[in-house]
């Protein structure tokens, strides 16, 4: 029965998605594709396909990384922060952006995954990989757990419930000072070289070429995701609810099981962080670390898998040129910035490129 | 301590607490009933309130009653000039630039905040009148907090009896009930829009100025209270006047109650017992469908 169910639900999918692209090339020759028949249409397979293709422009974020690892060695541990800001504000993009879950406690799973990698390394299991997939687990679960329960509601309740969730675990690991280290932080890691070979050194080598790799998985797999017929229902969820229910796509699954794969990755930058600074305070389950990732993703664009590649190097760059002199200053003008962002110029950086590219493609 | 006594001080400054939590959160439900505002720059209008009244009190020795005058009235003006340059904007629209711009707004409010006053906590002196104790034969009370109850209770009374006989009132009723029908029976919703919402920001304001004692006035403020403005609002129910009411009742004892009885365990009782609530009832306890 539920295979039928999520069979059938492929098939609208595709159904969906063929009526789409025949609109769209409708739209772009003028109406020609009117006078195709059934059989010469493209089909959803191909079409998936050709959206999981890799174009040119998208290997240029690991090129940039790659040359700042030669280019810019003084600044390579800035650069391992940027990078796993990346992959949290990626695995937000996943929820926010495709599934349309707006959240306002996403670092509950980076706080949760940072202390799971911080506490095994405190506690004598300092080999970093299985440290990340314990990070990854328990965050994903924590997500999996909540997520039954608060998926069930929408809109302002779901809002403040993502709040509450992270609330919830900030202020238990505060109160379990005596396991997390409360205020304090939690101190004292022994991280492993990564193989046995590498040892996470003091210029951020290892950190910034560790972390870039666990990115770029990440990425694999998020894009994975979102070019699969599961990441096309996700898109079909966020735009319209009732439709997706309508032709059989299992809506509360597919919610839950974004949210919690989002958790996991969100977990896995955070062990990052636990691991590369040595170091868990609890602000890493705080409310400013949620809103700050939401302004990373919105100042590059949301739903476009490549804003987070955007907007978490632009905030960690900026705020590391201007916070350092004065933070006061600093969350003026990023509060600024956001509202302007807000009122003139959506969609963000990316959004941004797009109207330009449209703009001048409607002139030539 | 016996039982009696300890429940009695529970209740009595759970309630002081909860009319703070009132005066504050119930234009935060007004605008995100009625423009579908989700507002979480509210408490900001609550913190500039508190800013402004100890400001002229302790800098410039202005009276208590005149200096909370002069914070409410001009937090009220100053929300409406951010009313018509911003909030209107997104009224109904995308949740998410809703909360953007209202995380935008904290945190240009926490810089000036931080800028013009410092890190620290304003001290907050009640006048000589409101200071010390008063005693009720039983027990005595600390005065001012004794104050703040009957003060919260006026307003509350006043802001009810003007939201049921007054024209005002029946018009932001009726827009709440069904804002398409209100406007197309002439009501001019823009207009009633801005008053509402400046009435909102006046109390907020008038919330954090009696509340500074309670709840201490900090660049931080916005920030950090906005989780308990925000669990009143949704527990009572958007759009309702009466529910964050009930809301702020319950959180503010229950609150008061379990950090006295279990402080290791401190805010996480409040949070949990949220989290049930809102899973019991997703519209809050008042809050309709």
């Amino acid at each position: 029965m539920m295979a039928r169910n999520h069979s059938r639900s492929l098939i609208s999918v595709a159904d969906g998605l063929r009526e789409l692209f025949s609109l769209a090339a409708t739209a772009g020759s003028g109406g020609g594709a009117a006078r195709r028949t059934p059989s010469q249409m493209p089909n959803a397979v191909d079409v998936l396909r050709r959206s999981h293709r890799l174009r040119p422009l998208e290997t240029l974020p690991w090129l940039v990384a790659a040359a700042a690892f030669f280019l810019l060695p003084d600044y390579l541990a800035l650069g391992a922060q940027i990078l796993l800001a990346v992959l949290f504000a990626l695995s937000l993009d996943l929820i926010l952006g495709y599934a349309g879950i707006v959240s306002l406690g996403h670092a509950a799973f980076f706080g949760v995954g940072a202390y799971a990698a911080g506490l095994l390394a405190v506690h004598g299991w300092g080999e970093p990989l299985s440290g990340l997939v314990v990070a990854g687990i328990a965050a994903g679960l924590i997500g999996m757990l909540s997520g039954a329960v608060i998926l069930r509601t929408r809109g302002l309740t779901l809002l403040m419930l993502t709040l509450m969730i992270a609330a919830m675990l900030q202020e238990a690991a505060n109160k379990a000072g005596a396991i997390t280290g409360g205020t304090d932080g939690l101190q004292g890691m022994q991280v492993s070289p990564v193989f046995g070979l590498f040892r996470f050194d003091v210029f951020g080598h290892t950190a910034y070429v560790y972390c870039l790799t666990v990115l770029f998985l990440g990425w694999l797999a998020a894009r994975r995701i979102v070019h699969s017929p599961f990441g096309r229902g996700l898109i079909g969820i966020r735009e319209s609810e009732e439709r997706m229910r309508a032709i059989g796509s299992p809506v509360f699954r597919r919610r839950l099981v974004i949210y919690a794969i989002s958790a996991a990755l969100a977990g896995i930058a955070g062990g990052l962080m636990a691991q590369t600074t040595q170091f868990v305070a609890l602000d890493a389950l705080g409310f400013e670390r949620s809103g700050t990732v939401l302004i990373m993703l919105i100042l590059g664009g949301v739903g476009r898998l490549y804003g987070a590649f955007i907007g978490a190097p632009l905030y960690m760059i900026l705020q590391d040129r201007f916070a350092q002199q004065d933070p006061v200053y600093w969350y003026f003008w990023i509060g600024l910035l956001l509202v302007l962002v807000v009122v003139f110029a959506r969609g963000g950086v990316l959004g941004i490129g797009e109207r330009l590219v449209r703009r001048r493609s409607r002139r030539s | 301590m016996d039982a009696v006594s300890i429940f009695i001080s529970i209740a009595f400054h759970g309630l002081a607490f909860a009319m703070v939590l009132y005066l504050v959160s119930v234009g935060l439900s007004v605008t995100m009933g009625l423009m579908g505002f989700v507002n979480l720059a509210h408490g900001v209008f609550a913190a500039a309130g508190g800013y402004v009244m100890l400001t002229l009190m302790n800098g410039h020795g202005v009276a208590f009653p005149l200096a909370l005058a002069v914070a409410c009235l001009a937090v009220a003006a100053g929300s409406v000039i951010l009313e018509r340059l911003l909030y209107r904007r997104l009224y109904g629209g995308d949740e998410l630039d809703q909360v953007l711009l209202s995380i935008g707004l904290i945190f240009m409010s926490v810089a000036t905040a931080k800028f013009f006053w410092g890190p620290l906590p304003q001290p907050m002196h009640p006048p000589a009148y409101l200071g010390g104790q008063v005693d009720l034969g039983f027990r005595s009370f600390p005065t001012y907090r004794s104050f703040l109850i009957i003060a919260g209770a006026v307003v509350v009374s006043l802001l009810w009896l003007g939201l049921e006989r007054t024209r005002f009132g029946a018009t932001l009723r009726a827009a709440v009930d069904n804002r398409r029908m209100a406007q197309s029976i002439g009501i001019d919703t823009k207009r009633l829009f801005t008053l509402a919402f400046a009435l909102g920001s006046g109390l907020a304001a008038l919330g954090g100025a009696l509340g500074a004692e309670i709840l201490a006035i900090d660049p931080g403020y916005a920030l950090e209270q906005l989780i308990y403005f925000l669990i009143v609002v949704a527990v009572g129910g958007l759009g309702s006047i009466r529910g964050p009411f009930f809301a702020a009742l319950l959180v503010g004892t229950a609150d008061t109650a379990f950090k006295y009885l279990q402080p290791e365990l401190g805010a996480f009782f409040i949070y949990a017992m949220t989290l049930a609530l809102l899973l019991w009832r997703p519209h809050g306890l008042f809050g309709r469908a």
